[in-house]
Formats: C-alpha cells, structure tokens, sequence
C-alpha cells in the first residue's frame, strides 16, 4: 500500500476508516479490579453515608428542633446538671452543657471531613510538584528540594504543630494549613523516587527522541505512571489528617469551641464519662468509623492497583 | 528512532494511537481528525489494525508493539531511522517478520536505517555496509559482503570465527580463535590501540599508538580498518601468538579473574 | 565514607539550626507576654517591666538572638521562665520517663505487629491475613487519645469498680525505685502506644516477606526439605525485616522527642509533657530546649539509618 497524501482522501477516510475499539488500560483495569472487593466497596458505601450525613446536618437539625450549639439545660440535662442519655427527644443523648449530641456529632463529621480532605489534597499538589520537580530535573534543583524535604521531615510534628497553632491562633484554616505543611513531604519523598525511576525507562527516553519538552514528559509520561502509589498514600493521608485534626481539638488547639468537632466532645466527655457513657462513645465510634473506613479502601485501593503485592512471588501482567 | 525494548519503549498509560501521533503532536504537524487519519495510516502501512487505535499497549503483543514503535518512527516522515536492536527482544519468527517489515519499508519510503545489532545473521541479513565497535571505538567499516568474506580487523576476524555453524562436522574441523582475557572497562580503556590486551597479533606499536581508521594494504577508500597489523589473506589467528606482555590473568581493571576464565 | 558521614552530620546540624530559629522567630512574632505571665494577674507596669528586664526581652532581637546562640554553643540552655529550673536539669530528669515509655512501646509494638505480619504473610488472603488486617486497621484509625481512654475506661475504671487494681491510670515510678510498679504503671501507656503503631509495622513486614518469600533462595530451601518454619523464621525473616528497621529508627526517633498525648493522657512527667506545658505557659527556653531534644533524636535517628543503609549496601554508598 502506498502512502496517499492527506487532504481529498480525508473526506472518503473518515467514513471508510471503521470506528475504533475502546482499550482498556491501566486505570479501567484497577476500577474493575477494585470494584469486585467487597471490603472496599463496603467502606466506600460507609463513607458515603457519613459524607451525606454531613452534608444533610442542617437538615436533619430542623427536623429535630434542636441546633448544634442550642443548649437546653431543663430538658437536656438532669437535674443534677448531669448529661441526658439516648431517648426520644435527643436521640444520642447530650453532652455536659445540655446540646444534641447527634446534631453535634453531624456537624462535627462535616469539620473533620473537610479538614481531612482538603489538607490532604494540598498536602498531594505540593508534594506532586515538588517530588515531580525534583525527580525529574535532577542536579542542583533536586539537591535543594530533597534537603528541603527531608528538613521538613525532620521537625518534631505535634511539637511544631502546637507551636504554631498557640502562636497564630486555632482555626479551621490554620488546622488545614498546618496538617497539610507537615504532610506534603512525605508525598514529596515518594514522588520524586518514583519520578527518578521511571526517567531512566525506554518510554521517557523515545518522548525526548520525538521531540518532548521537559513539561510535556514530566505530566505526560511520568505523572500517570506514579500517579498510583500517589493515590494509595493519598487516601490513607486522608484519615490520618482526621486523626490529627481530633488530636489537635482534643488538645484544644483545633477549632474553637462553640464549633463542635469530634475531638473536642471526646475531649470534654473525659470529666463526664463514668455518667455518661454516650458521651464519649458516639463521637467516637464515629471517629473510628470514618478513619476505619478511609484505610481500608486505602487498602483495597492498593491491592486493587497492584494485584501482584497480595500474592507471594509476585507476577507479571505479561 | 525504534527502540530495543518493545515492552519499555511504550507508555503504559498512553493508547497506541496516542503514542504514535506524539511526533505530529509536539512538532504541531497536524491535530485533531488531521493526526488521526495519519496515524491510522500509519498503523496501517505497518501491519496493525487501524481499528485498535484507542488500545492500550498492553493489548498487543511484543511484535505488535515493536511496529508501534516502527510506526512512531515513520510519523514525520524521516530519511534516516536509527533501530537501535529492534529484533533483539524478540521471538526469533517474530524477528523475520519485523526485519521484513522493515525492508519493505525501506524500499517504500526510500529510508536509510541506522541499525544496530549484536547478532551477526541479522547485520549480515540487513546491511550495506556494516561498521564494527570495540570499546567505543570504530574498529573496521566495510560494505558487508567484503566485511565477512575478509575482514581485516583481529576482533572482526575473531568475532566471525565465533559465529555458529549449523553443520556440525563443519563446526568441528573449524578453529575458533579465542581472544584472552574479558573486556576491560570502558572506564578506563587501554591505552593506544583498545584492542592490544587481548588481540592475538598486538605488537609494541599497539601499545604506544592508538591506529587510525583508514584503509590498509590494497582495500579500496570504502573500507577503513583502524589497525597497525590487519589480518592478511590466508593468516591463521587461531594459531597467533601477541608479541607483548597481555594481562590474560587479569582485566584492565585490575580485578583478579578466576583461572580458566578464558577456556572455551 | 567519612566525607559522606561528614555530610549528614552537617545537615543534621544545619537542621537543628533552622528548627531552633524558626521556634524563636515563632515565638516573638506571636502576641505574648510571658513577663505577665510569670508576674501573675495583678502585676503593676513597673513589676513587669522589671520582670522584662530580667529576663532580657527588653533587649533588641538579634541581640537575643546572638547571645541565645552563643550559650547554646556552650551548652547552656538557660532558666525557665516559669519554674527557674535550668533547663537541661528539666530536660534530664524527664527523659528516662520518655524513653521507658517509647523503648517499652516499641518492644510491644515489634512483637505484635512483625508476629501478625508473618503470621499474614505465610498465609496471604486467608482469615488469618484479612482478619488480623482489620485489626491492626482499627488500632492505626484511632486517635491515640482514644486508645488510652478506652483503655483507661475499661482496664482501670471497670476493673477498679470490680475490685481489681491491676492496672493503674497513670503515674510515673522511676525503675530504680520499684521495678515491679515502674512496669506496672507502663503497662496502660505500652499497650496504647502499641496499638496505634503496631498496624504500620504489620503491614510492612506482611509486604516485605512476601516478596522475599517468593525469591529463588526461599524456594531452594524448601527443596531441601527445611521445615517450613526454619525457611520462615531463619531464612525468610532476615532480609525481610530490612524496612522494619529502618521505619523502627525513625519512629524511635520521632518518639523519643517526647510522646505528648500518650504523657498527657496516662499523667507521665516525660518530655512531652513539659513541651506541651512550655507552650501553654510560653516558656521560651524550655520551649527551645525541648525542641532541640526532639529534632536532635530525629535527626540522629535518620543518620543512622542512612548509616545503616549504606552499611548494609553496598550500592548506596556514594563512591
């Protein structure tokens, strides 16, 4: 067959070029893989659920009468000014100062969900671009970077973290912004490993022989190829920023109190909890379900990118 | 340029049809359906299903994605094609199939490959003119049919006597010429000429003077060879002996090799 | 070799700097007053300032600065604000409460999570592996507040209720003292640290003895008829534990610096505690003074794991 030249034979090409197959690569494959894992499939339902409860908080605030900072002292708490168990009115109980402790546990998922996710998400660009960076340039770039990581890395964490917070104040942004300082370079160390590798494979090598610039092959080619290992530490970042944020709060370092966060009920319900046991129970299994629930789909993610790391000996695709 | 690894060379991430228009792409030759319709001839004119376009490189066998990689090669239409040992990592049927592929090509196009090969049949099979390395330096150039029939470079001579001969009683009567000693570092390469520590013939010139490429004795201007002391018609390397000292207990590198290293 | 040694140690030390200046710039940039602090509530202006003057922050920054610097390289860290204590007297007398507790924890936590990732990784996909994976997941997922509460609730409160006074809610008895009770009182914080860290170690030694059970060295063993148990244990476990201790190091490292929730939660006068108490009273040295022991463990942790690394192989070192 000759070569023709383009231009007259495009017309009668396209319609006599047949409709081309959809592949299916890397990404497909995972999302099938992953979505046959009943364990995965059960903890994303589970944080579905608790995001939607979230998002519905006001809702089902008005529904009940009662908001999250509404004290009812008469018919919240006993008349020893001790918390109400579960019952019909407050379905949860209340906490020491006579609030629905349901109310307040919803309103505090939205503050951990939104500090977990948006910190980790910064956390992810920062670190993304810095280890690309850093990977893939090499020389006197990387060698400032990886020192600036690894300085990062160094500092003793809560430490810091409570440093800063007592010296700026506690908020729900500087919570973000500190959770997320302290967790990009971890994403940084792994990211440029992985860039460092995949510079040296053949694929990288014939995209600078066609011509690639160095932006082009840096997230054309390397980025998709780490971006896996990247998502799996992502999504267990995620439940470790809840765990901080509640750390933070219990120390009374995280939002400040009215804004009822998981942390801080747990941390008030320590004088009360031989009384009252709903108190520090239900924040916290609803901590422990939502950071349950973000490591194990962090799991099934993995094992859903990399179907060889649960089998020993390991295999190929090929 | 085609490369070696027909499993590496190719993103994982990116579909065929993607990879081979990436030339198109980063040159800004043609977008949109324009680039498609080029690379589905490309696919094409190299043996693949246009209709595997959107397919992921995993989908397609070594053959298959070694002429995925032909094809990228071809989008800008160039005179020259580097192969750096495309049949290397492939079934030997497989092989055949490519190597055509390639000289079908050639004829079509009117290309001109830069091939580069470890496998003697196949340079034998492919070339016009075959130039030999040793150590990163040209060793002899010479158009094939001269090259094989008399080549005048020691390591030329040694390395064909080394190529294996399917009639086993013709593999018996032959000598092979067994070149002492492994091949030094090419961090830190002999002085003059590369070949002195193990060639047969290496004499105290070789030694001192690094020989240039140029041609010897009576062959003609298109075969260069870069010793002081080519082969001659009717030599017997098997059966030479080097007039120098050779560290054949010891690479260049000053490692100690184990006794017998150098056995056949 | 030695230059590479050379090397770490200076960024080590050029990361100490860094930390003890950022801390001190922290400390002036934010609105503070420990004069008032220290001369209480009803203080005049003049006691403050008196206060002020004693203290030495009156006195531009940078000569702060320097002379901070220059006791530091003599090895003084100064008083604290609040107690007058020297510092490193302060410094000294908690670290043997943080180290008992963050050597005892990583014992437990060792034990716990290399025995369950073993276990999992002989047998991968099995109950044994998805069921002890839950669990070691429920540890990591939960604050180690929590973790200690719970345990206080149940093991202390509930016991004590019952008449049992095994494990006590906290408190600290030096080891020299009473062996028996300086266990006793570790026990609570020990399984609490455990709990949350043994879940990273469980699953790092679970993925590395995989790949090393699949390499050509196990399945020659086995061909020679070990039992399963000797290729495991004596061949497999070896190689494997390569991350582990490197991750061991590290967390060490972080920990000695000084384990703030667990001190906090469990009453143990360690070093996170006085780090949490500095910043609430704004005790600059001792602020200072505990984050330099905590970077310094890091750093000296990391060194020697690269150390480590390099030693172990070849390949690393920079020739």
């Amino acid at each position: 067959m000759t070569v023709t030249a383009p231009g007259q034979a495009a017309a009668d090409a396209a319609a006599a070029r047949p409709e081309a197959i959809q592949g299916r690569g890397p990404w497909r494959l995972a999302w099938e893989r992953l979505h046959r894992d009943p364990v995965a499939i059960a903890s994303a339902v589970t944080l579905v659920v608790i995001a939607v409860a979230a998002v519905a908080a006001p809702a089902v605030a008005h529904a009940v009468g009662h908001g999250p900072d509404d004290q009812y002292p008469t018919i919240g708490l006993t008349p020893a000014g001790l918390p109400v168990g579960p019952s019909q009115t407050f379905l949860l109980g209340t906490d020491n100062l006579g609030r629905d402790l349901l109310v307040r546990i919803l309103y505090g998922a939205r503050i951990s969900l939104m500090v977990g996710v948006v910190a980790t998400v910064l956390a992810t660009v920062a670190g993304v671009v810095v280890g690309l960076a850093a990977g893939y340039l090499g020389g006197p770039a990387d060698l400032v970077l990886s020192r600036f990581m690894d300085m990062v890395l160094s500092f003793p964490y809560l430490l810091l973290a409570i440093a800063l917070v007592s010296v700026f104040g506690s908020s729900l942004t500087i919570s973000m912004l500190v959770i997320a300082f302290f967790s990009w370079a971890a994403i940084g160390r792994v990211v440029r490993g992985q860039a460092l590798s995949i510079r040296e494979k053949e694929y990288v090598e014939a995209s600078w022989s066609v011509g690639s610039g160095a932006m082009r092959v840096m997230f054309v080619d390397i980025l998709p190829n780490l971006l896996a290992p990247v998502l799996v530490l992502a999504t267990l970042l995620v439940p470790a920023a809840i765990v901080f944020e509640a750390t933070l709060s219990f120390l009374g370092l995280g939002v400040p109190p009215p804004t009822p966060t998981w942390g801080g009920m747990l941390s008030d319900s320590l004088a009360f909890y031989q009384v009252a046991w709903w108190f520090p129970l239900f924040p916290g299994l609803a901590l422990l379900a939502t950071t349950l629930a973000f490591n194990l789909l962090g799991d099934g993610v993995r094992d859903a990118l990399d179907p060889t790391a649960g089998r020993a000996g390991g295999g190929g695709d090929r | 340029m085609v490369f070696q690894d027909p499993y590496g060379s190719l993103n994982p991430h990116r579909r065929v049809g993607s990879i081979i228009g990436d030339p198109l792409a980063v040159h800004g030759v043609a977008g949109g359906p324009a680039r498609r319709w080029r690379v589905q001839e490309l696919m094409e004119l190299v043996g693949l299903n246009p209709e595997h376009y959107n397919r992921y490189p995993a989908e397609f066998s070594g053959g298959q994605r070694q002429r995925v990689g032909v094809a990228r090669a071809l989008a800008l239409r160039p005179r020259l094609i580097v192969c750096d040992e495309p049949v290397s990592a492939l079934d030997v049927s497989i092989r055949a199939q490519i190597l055509n592929l390639l000289a079908e090509l050639q004829r079509e196009l009117d290309l001109t490959y830069l091939f580069i090969s470890h496998d003697l049949s196949v340079v034998r099979q492919v070339s016009d003119r075959v130039a030999v390395m040793y150590l990163g330096k040209l060793a002899e150039v010479a158009p094939v049919a001269e090259l094989y029939r008399r080549p005048r470079h020691p390591y030329v001579a040694a390395l064909l006597s080394a190529v294996p001969v399917a009639d086993p009683d013709l593999a018996d009567r032959r000598e092979r010429i067994i070149l002492a000693g492994d091949p030094p570092s090419p961090i830190h390469p002999p002085a003059g000429c590369r070949f002195h520590p193990r060639c047969p013939k290496a004499r105290a010139r070789c030694v001192d003077e690094a020989p240039p490429l140029v041609s010897r004795g009576g062959d003609g201007a298109s075969h260069p060879t870069a010793c002081h002391f080519p082969v001659e018609p009717g030599e017997d390397l098997a059966h030479e002996h080097a007039a120098i000292d050779q560290p054949d207990q010891e690479a260049a590198d000053g490692l100690p090799r184990v006794a017998g290293s150098t056995t056949p | 070799m030695a230059r590479f040694l050379a090397r770490r140690l200076l960024f080590g030390l050029l990361v100490l700097w860094i930390v003890s200046g950022a801390v001190f710039v922290l400390f002036f940039v934010a609105p503070h007053d420990p004069a008032r602090l220290i001369a209480g509530k009803l203080a005049t202006p003049q006691t403050i300032a008196l206060v002020n003057h004693r203290l030495g922050l009156d006195r531009p920054l940078p000569e702060q600065y320097a002379s901070f610097i220059w006791r530091l390289l003599h090895g003084d860290l100064g008083y604290s604000y609040y107690s007058n204590a020297p510092v490193s007297q302060l410094l000294a007398s908690r670290l043997p409460v943080t180290v008992s507790l963050a050597l005892g924890g990583a014992v437990l936590w060792l034990a716990v999570g290399i025995g369950v990732g073993v276990a999992a990784a002989r047998r991968p996909r099995s109950l044994v592996d998805r069921g002890g994976a839950v669990l070691m997941l429920a540890g990591l997922s939960m604050p180690t507040f929590l973790v200690g509460l719970l345990l206080i609730y149940f093991l202390f409160f509930r016991l004590h209720l019952a008449g049992i006074t095994w494990f006590p809610p906290g408190g600290y008895v030096p080891l020299a003292q009473d062996p028996a009770g300086w266990a006793q009182h570790l026990l609570l914080p020990w399984v609490t640290l455990a709990a949350v860290t043994a879940a990273t170690y469980s699953r790092l030694t679970r993925s590395s003895m995989l790949e090393v059970l699949g390499e050509d060295y196990i399945r020659t063993a086995r061909s020679k008829g070990l039992s399963e148990d000797r290729v495991v244990y004596r061949h497999g476990l070896r190689s494997a534990l390569t991350p582990v201790v490197t991750l061991l190091g590290i967390d060490l490292g972080t920990l000695l610096g000084g384990v703030i929730v667990t001190e906090q939660v469990f009453g143990l006068p360690g070093l996170g505690q006085l780090a949490w108490q500095s910043v609430t009273t704004q005790d600059l040295p001792v602020i200072i003074g505990t984050v330099l022991v905590a970077s310094t463990f890091i750093v000296v942790a990391n060194l020697l794991v690269d150390l480590g690394y390099a030693l172990l192989d070849p390949r690393v070192r920079p020739s």
